[in-house]
């Protein structure tokens, strides 16, 4: 069977074919630019990986909210979870830009991280 | 009045890329004046990741990358004025601008670079009937609403266009618990990212209608529900496929278009189809001295193309003070076909580095040919496996072929399927 995927590592999106025998092992990978998309389409079939970036609220800031990422690819099904646990977190203002908001968010060992500044009011 | 070598219009990432450029090619006098509360331009509200792998490496959001340019404008010592507001620029260099601390200023510069974005085609430009409820508002809009204030502007959505932003606000809002219902695009391609529409739309079993649009609003004090149709190629809707969805919200991601209100103000001619300035390869305009780069040149889906096109700006300026700008002897770069159109304009043979040609195609096309001519001969042929029109290409013009060329000749760019 050949799985048809986009990698989304980066905007070139490149489409690469997975080739998987009947016992669910990938034979090989194409179409693939760089290394990159190898590690992606390898991860796509077994277990899909995705980078998460949203906000988390902040008491006494210039701003209500600051946003942040996650500081390594979370599993796919556990997006919704996690965006549960960064909506329930709060946080004292003033953030620095790469401050830890939410440390193993979920038990997934992946910190969630500032991507701003948000200076106190 | 203040007096500078160099005013900068815009404190996005083209506007500070151009005055760090031009600081590094020896500028000392520099001023940037952003009318927003803080440098970043619109990257401020961009808090997905996806920007700065062309040119860091790296995966970072749009503040983040942001960031690493204010800290060099800060380190730099870069000068900028923030709550500033440009109201005009004259064709002798002279900025005027308005803040609430100094008032009026009138500031004369010897270059001027002009970096003010790009805005989002509003409501009014589409021609949507139906009732002027609220829950009606640009992509763009919902999205500050969301990442820098706070709250979400809906629940339950319908997403007009294709475009990035869209799809990006897709995923957004999608996270934050609304439903999108779909994304109608009236094109038969979307205008954005194979990458968004997989990540923002596939990956949340958000249907995507091409040749699709919406015919109707409901709703009196809010959006009740939006009517959709399938549209022909003439892009008419098609009677008996209509369809109503019941939402409170409709986002518009029709495209954008450059800022240019200040270009138009001063006289600098535009190009009809970026509806940006007409340039040279360093950016300049056709006003010596006064220069335009990033999303209010032409619209860039990276913001990385927009760094290194302001750098190219920011070093234009620079030998533009310094006088090392020389008399000019311009070939002119013409989109043929399916190509929509090239900047720069027009390129100065007596360039000594190579010069690259940045253009988009009006539709998409698998295993193409690029295809440069030079006043009719073939002078470069590049194969693409992909075209589509929400992706730039670029060729580059080796310096060698430049020196060839004579002035007053044409280069082309066709695409070949
Ligand atoms: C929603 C969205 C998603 C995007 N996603 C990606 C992505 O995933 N990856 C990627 O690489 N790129 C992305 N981009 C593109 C990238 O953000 C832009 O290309 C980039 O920000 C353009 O930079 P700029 O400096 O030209 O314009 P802007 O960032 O718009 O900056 C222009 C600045 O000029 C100021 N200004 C305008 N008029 C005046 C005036 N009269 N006086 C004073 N100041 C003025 C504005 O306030 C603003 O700060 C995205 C863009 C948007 C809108
Ligand atoms: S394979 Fe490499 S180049 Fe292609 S989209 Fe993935 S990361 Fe980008």
């Amino acid at each position: 069977m050949i799985k048809n995927i986009t990698c989304v590592t980066c905007p070139m999106g490149c489409s690469v074919n997975v080739e998987i025998s009947e016992t669910g092992e990938i034979i090989s990978i194409t179409g693939n630019t760089c290394k990159r998309g190898d590690l992606y389409a390898r991860n796509e079939v077994t277990h899909p990986k995705r980078s998460l970036a949203t906000t988390v609220r902040v008491e006494g800031g210039v701003y209500n909210v600051v946003p942040c990422k996650s500081s390594e690819d979370l599993p796919k099904e556990k997006i919704f979870d996690c965006m549960q646990a960064i909506n329930s977190a709060r946080v004292n203002a003033p953030v620095k830009l790469g401050d830890i908001l939410v440390a193993d968010v979920c038990g997934t060992g992946v910190n969630i991280i500032a991507t701003n500044h948000c200076p106190a009011k | 009045m203040l007096n500078y070598d160099l005013v900068v219009v815009g404190g996005g990432p083209a506007g500070m890329a151009a005055a760090i450029k031009a600081r590094e090619c020896g500028i000392d006098s520099i001023l940037i004046l952003e009318r927003a509360e803080a440098l970043g331009g619109i990257l401020e509200q961009c808090i997905h990741t996806g920007f700065g792998l062309q040119y860091f490496g790296e995966q970072l959001s749009g503040p983040e990358y942001a960031d690493r340019f204010i800290e060099l404008v800060n380190e730099k010592k870069i000068e900028y004025k923030l709550d500033t507001m440009v109201l005009d620029v004259t064709e002798d260099k002279t900025v005027y601008a308005v803040n609430k601390k100094d008032g009026l200023l009138e500031i004369k510069a010897k270059a001027v670079i002009l970096a003010m974005g790009c805005r989002e085609r509003p409501r009014g430009a589409l021609n949507i009937a139906g009732t002027r409820a609220s829950g009606i508002m640009t992509a763009g809009t919902a999205q500050k609403y969301v990442n820098i204030d706070g709250y979400m502007p809906g629940k339950k959505v319908v997403i007009l266009g294709s475009g990035d932003i869209g799809l990006i606000m897709a995923r957004r809002m999608t996270l934050e618990g609304a439903k999108v219902e779909c994304v109608c695009e009236l094109m038969p391609y979307s205008s954005g990212l194979t990458r968004n529409i997989v990540q923002c739309l596939n990956d949340f079993d958000i249907p995507l209608y091409l040749s699709t649009t919406v015919i109707d609003i409901q709703g009196k004090d809010r959006v009740t529900g939006v009517t959709i149709a399938g549209v022909d190629e003439n892009r008419c809707p098609i009677p008996g496929t209509e369809r109503t969805i019941e939402c409170d919200t409709l986002l518009l991601s029709v495209g954008l278009i450059p800022e240019n209100e200040l270009t138009k103000n001063a006289g600098i001619g535009l190009d009809r189809v970026t509806n940006g300035a007409i340039v040279d390869e360093y950016r300049e305009t056709d006003h010596e001295g006064i220069f335009a780069c990033g999303n209010v040149l032409h619209v860039h889906d990276l913001v990385d193309f927009v760094t290194q096109e302001s750098q190219i700006a920011g070093e234009g300026a620079a030998r533009y003070i310094l006088g090392k700008k020389g008399s000019p002897e311009y070939i002119t770069t013409k989109g043929v076909g399916a190509v929509r159109y090239i900047v720069p304009q027009k390129v100065n043979i007596k360039n000594e580095g190579d010069v690259n040609l940045f253009f988009r195609v009006g539709s998409t096309f698998k295993n193409a040919t690029v295809k440069v001519t030079y006043n009719g001969e073939t002078l470069i042929t590049r194969k693409r496996p992909r075209l589509a029109p929400g992706e730039m290409e670029n060729v580059t013009i080796k310096n060698e072929m430049l020196k060839g060329f004579a002035g007053g000749g044409v280069i082309e760019i066709t695409v070949e399927a």
